[in-house]
């Protein structure tokens, strides 16, 4: 298992704190930023941070999905629309209200990490320890983790699964309704 | 690194996307920011699922079966419709803005005034 021994714990904060960094430092780059276009690039990179956590996490499948789906295709679709839609040098400014936004979101950041850190978690390490909780069940799960995905899928999610097919195909539709010309 | 240092990292992205979306005129800066938001609640959907004990597992204990341990992927499945409902959501948006676009020249959201009144 990852993160067992030192000095593998040791490698993985720093990979932790590398992806962290480069995940905000290009989240602020995205709203801070002038050119939409290097906007665009700076998502991406927030994107892939947010992958290398999920590996770290041990979610192997949504990174992949997530490098699919939003580094392949969303991020392609923005770019394409800022090079559509021009104005690229006018940048985005902000409006009359960014001062106010500025401080509620720093509140609600502020209020969201005293929840988290305040919280009473019932840890997954800590009850695997105490005994509370099998070990051999969750290395089950852990160590291939895509059949467990398709059966949560497919089984108990199975409503959730088919009302996502139904929007994906009415956001095609739409989608090609507004966009038709005329 | 634990389960609070993900979310923490969750929480000042999203307060970003917040910030983006709610003080930018910019239609695209908007739902990239969005976007950010979406992702931060990925991140925070799948630490959960990895660090903390699901109810099916606390009450199975010791001898817990296949079944009671698939509940710890189900952040994972959040994560996936999130990802899905964000696929809609910007295929949408940016048909919108295009839409807009084309009538009005211009995808700043304070210019898109047509239901006003």
């Amino acid at each position: 298992m990852i993160g067992q021994g030192t000095e593998a714990s040791l490698l993985v904060d720093i990979v932790f704190w590398v992806l962290a960094v480069s995940a905000i430092v290009s989240a602020f780059a995205v709203v801070q930023i002038r050119d939409l276009f290097r906007a665009a690039l700076f998502l991406i990179m927030t994107l892939l941070s947010i992958a290398g956590m999920f590996i770290l996490l041990r979610a192997e499948f949504l990174a992949a999905v997530q490098v699919l789906i939003y580094v392949g295709a969303i991020s392609v679709l923005i770019i394409f629309a800022i090079l559509m839609t021009g104005d690229v040098e006018e940048g985005s400014p902000s409006h009359s209200m960014r001062i106010p936004v500025a401080i509620l979101s720093t509140l609600f950041g502020a209020l969201a990490i005293f929840v988290s850190v305040s919280t009473d978690w019932n840890l997954l390490e800590p009850a695997i320890a105490a005994g509370q909780v099998s070990a051999d069940a969750v290395e089950g799960v852990y160590s291939n983790t895509i059949p467990v995905i398709a059966k949560l899928l497919i089984r108990d999610f199975v409503l959730v699964f088919e009302i996502a097919s139904v929007l994906l195909l009415a956001a095609v539709i739409g989608a090609l309704a507004l966009i038709r010309e005329g | 690194m634990g389960l609070e240092n993900f979310l923490i990292v969750s929480a000042i992205l999203f307060s970003i996307g917040f910030y983006g979306a709610l003080s930018k005129r910019n239609a695209i800066t908007v739902l990239m920011s969005i976007e950010l938001m979406f992702n931060a609640v990925n991140l925070t959907a799948v630490a959960l699922s990895r660090y903390v004990v699901p109810e099916s597992l606390a009450t199975a204990g010791q001898n817990a079966g296949q079944d009671a341990a698939q509940f710890l992927l189900t952040g994972h499945i959040f994560a996936i419709f999130i990802i899905t409902v964000a696929a809609a959501e910007i295929a949408l948006g940016l048909a919108i803005v295009i839409a807009i676009y084309r009538s009005r020249e211009s995808v700043f959201v304070t210019d898109a005034t047509q239901m006003r009144n």
